[in-house]
């Protein structure tokens, strides 16, 4: 009992000790973060909750004065107004497709990377240029490339007697949705695709090695070794592209206005017009919420599907 | 210190627990301290009269950014005590960018268009500087000049730009195609002109507009509207554009497309569009602002250089009233220097100053027109603005006029665009605006 009371003490003045010692490092550790808290609050959370609490009331104008409290009002008016939906449609429209063709594409431009190419570096700097280049940059590119007077594409096409006729290719709503879209691929394809060449140089060749002993060719070592092994890298393209193009608004603001007749108008930039052109500040900071909500779902539903090892036929 | 693994913040004391409760904490503090509404705002001041000020332009249109600049250094050579930082954005994100910066303050000084006095009047965005307007201006300045910085018989600015749409074309390409300019004084010989235009041969599409889903494609409306007697609002404040010559006004827009009269891509452009259109020879005739002339009569920035001519708009059953695209500079409500972005912006309004910038955009004072200089710098478009400019409408003076306006521009694409006819599609506007005038 003794020899057991006196370990008991010198254990205890040890914590005392360590007690002491590790308040002061704790101090120390928060004067160190203290920083970092205060860009974080600053500028994340303090937004953030500024703009639940202004979603909250009338509020519009930017200036400070007293507006009326509406509780969830704000919400609610979204889902009654009629404009709202077909934004909401082109919303979804463009996220799927150019998620979806920005995958397919970037996973065949990754597994042209990976592939013993003579000069490999070379086409690795091609392909990330069009990533390097300022949104902004690159819709104001693809609006003169587009150009029914003297754009490039009708050029092209006219040069290879494709078609000769001067096509108005951001002329309807639908044609130019899906024109914004293309450009917008053709930018971030590059972003996924190093996405997923990191993924395919952490497959061993080994794996190959094996699927060929087994009798693989190539197309089934692609959907039984690599497709299955690039699950994780594949998810985490899903979710930042997902949330990415969710959240479209600087190419539709440079190509088309969110024209003709509001068809490429998309939640963000209409979230945007509320908010600053017709200073809706209430409306579109609930706007906004929604849009957080639904991205924030999104990203769950793939990490729980990658969890669960549904992606990429992963069992 | 070094911090190891996940060992390291309970080693130091720091728990998880701690730091999510701090973290909470500071949430917290944050969300308490969000619950003022609104922006920061502050209350604006006159000021020393002298110190730093920065101004806020558009880029596009109007007043060359060089001509701004120089305008600038001129006053700060007058004015030594007063420094000017100029900022400029193009037209499209000017009023975001007020609205933006109105909270911090940041500009003393920024350029409002005539659609904006009364939103930026009554959320005090501007300040109200009726005091400081000598009675005198209100008679040496053109109406259309004195109406564009009113709302609701108070003054929210100082005119500065004063511009309407005239109708630029092609000398050499009419008289290619046999066609008398004169031909081009009603809407109707315009499109009679058009179509010998087309038929000689001489141009694809023999017009092009600034038809974009912008406000670029109210003024054009607006000075059709005019031409064919309709009204954006009744007498009580209802809209009334679904009606008459409203409507009337999008069917002759719609019909010049399906005619193959208009440039189909006149729906993805905006003024510099069709500036650039013209220039190339690919126009014969284009609605625009002053200041296409100078660019488009410009040998290093034109093939038509020469061949370039302009006239007042033409007229329609109900004449030829201009839409006013009049701009005017204002003072930020809260500028903590008023006095002396007051003394800035009566510097470049004035008429000694505007007279000299004649070629980028025209005066205000009614005198500057009989002035033989002023008539000088411009010679082919003072003539036509001394007519025109005392025939100007207004766009619809409500606080929610981007709200309407935007409604507006979806209804008209969509008649465009064939999607809807004329009648529904104003029909439809109507119905969406309805509400918003009413709030």
């Amino acid at each position: 009992v003794t020899a057991a009371s006196s370990t008991r003490r010198r254990a205890g003045r040890r914590r005392g000790r360590a007690g002491v010692s590790s308040k002061g490092e704790g101090r120390f550790a928060l004067l160190l973060l203290a920083p970092a808290a205060v860009v974080v609050f600053g500028v994340v959370l303090y937004p953030v909750a500024r703009t639940l609490v202004v979603s909250l009331y009338d509020v519009d104008s930017p200036m400070a004065g007293s507006y009326p409290f509406v509780g969830l009002g704000n919400y609610t008016r979204v889902f009654q107004d009629s404009a709202f939906y077909p934004v909401l449609g082109h919303t979804v429209y463009f996220t799927l497709v150019s998620t979806f063709l920005e995958l397919a594409l970037g996973i065949a431009v990754a597994l042209l990377l990976n592939a013993p190419l003579r000069v490999r570096w070379l086409w690795r700097s091609i392909v990330v240029l069009p990533w390097a280049l300022p949104t902004i940059v690159n819709g104001a590119l693809w609006r003169w490339i587009y150009n029914g007077q003297y754009g490039a594409l009708n050029g092209v096409l006219s040069s290879l007697g494709i078609s000769h006729g001067q096509h108005q290719w951001l002329g309807s709503p639908f044609l130019a949705l899906n024109m914004v879209i293309l450009a917008d691929v053709w930018k971030n394809t590059s972003i996924v695709a190093f996405f997923i060449l990191a993924g395919l140089q952490t497959i061993s060749s080994d794996l190959y090695e094996a699927a060929r002993i087994d009798g693989a060719g190539a197309w089934r070592a692609f959907w039984r070794v690599t497709l299955p092994l690039l699950a994780p890298s594949i998810a985490v393209v899903l979710i930042l592209r997902t949330i990415e193009a969710f959240k479209v608004f600087d190419i539709i603001y440079v190509m088309t206005g969110g024209g003709p007749a509001s068809g490429t108008q998309t939640i963000a930039f209409y979230t945007y017009l509320q908010a600053f052109s017709d200073q809706l500040f209430g409306y579109g900071a609930a706007l906004a919420y929604l849009i957080v909500l639904a991205v924030f779902a999104l990203a769950m539903t793939y990490l729980r599907l990658l969890r669960q090892g549904r992606l990429a036929g992963v069992e | 210190m070094t911090f190891t693994g996940p060992a390291g913040p309970h080693a130091t004391g720091l728990t998880r627990r701690g730091l999510l409760s701090a973290t909470g904490a500071a949430g917290l503090g944050a969300l308490l301290a969000a619950c003022g509404v609104g922006g920061g705002g502050q209350k604006g001041s006159a000021g020393s009269g002298k110190g730093s000020i920065r101004a806020l332009f558009m880029k596009q249109a109007g007043y060359s950014e060089d001509d701004i600049r120089q305008m600038t250094a001129s006053f700060q050579k007058a004015n030594p005590g007063i420094k000017v930082t100029t900022d400029f954005v193009s037209y499209e994100a000017l009023h975001d960018k007020i609205v933006a910066a109105a909270p911090a303050g940041t500009y003393d000084v920024v350029l409002i268009d005539v659609i904006w006095p009364a939103e930026f009047g009554s959320k005090h965005i501007v300040a109200d500087v009726s005091s400081k307007w000598p009675d005198s201006w209100k008679h040496k300045m053109l109406p259309g000049a004195v109406a564009t910085p009113q709302y609701d018989g108070t003054f929210y600015g100082v005119p500065w730009i004063l511009d309407t749409k005239y109708l630029f074309f092609n000398t050499a390409h009419l008289k290619q195609a046999k066609v008398d300019p004169g031909q081009l004084d009603s809407w109707d010989g315009v499109m009679k002109a058009a179509r010998s235009l087309k038929g000689a041969g001489v141009t694809k599409y023999p017009l092009v507009w600034s038809w974009q889903q912008a406000e670029a494609l109210i003024c054009d409306y607006t000075q059709l509207l005019g031409a064919f007697g309709g009204r954006f609002l009744d007498d009580s404040g209802k809209p009334a554009f679904n009606q008459g010559g409203g409507v009337q006004a999008l069917e002759f827009m719609r019909q010049s497309i399906v005619d193959g009269l208009s440039n189909p891509a006149s729906t993805q452009s905006l003024e510099e569009d069709v500036r650039r259109v013209f220039s190339a020879g690919q126009a014969s005739m284009a609605l625009n602002w002053t200041y296409m002339y100078g660019l488009a009569d410009d040998p290093k920035q034109s093939q038509v250089a020469g061949d370039v001519a302009v006239l007042q708009t033409p007229q329609g059953s109900s004449g030829r009233p201009g839409v006013n695209g009049s701009m005017a500079l204002a003072v930020s409500a809260g500028s903590q220097q008023q006095a002396a972005a007051w003394t800035y912006v009566t510097y470049l309004t004035s008429q000694p100053v505007q007279d000299k910038y004649a070629l980028s955009s025209l005066p205000v004072w009614r005198s500057s027109y009989d002035d033989p200089t002023v008539v000088k710098t411009n010679p082919a478009v003072v003539p036509q603005a001394k007519k025109q400019l005392g025939d100007l409408i207004l766009r619809p003076q409500v606080q929610s006029y981007n709200a309407v306006s935007q409604a507006l521009q979806a209804e008209i694409q969509n008649a465009l665009l064939g999607k809807k006819s004329a009648q529904k599609a104003m029909d439809d506007a109507a119905s969406k605006t309805s509400s918003m005038l009413a709030s």
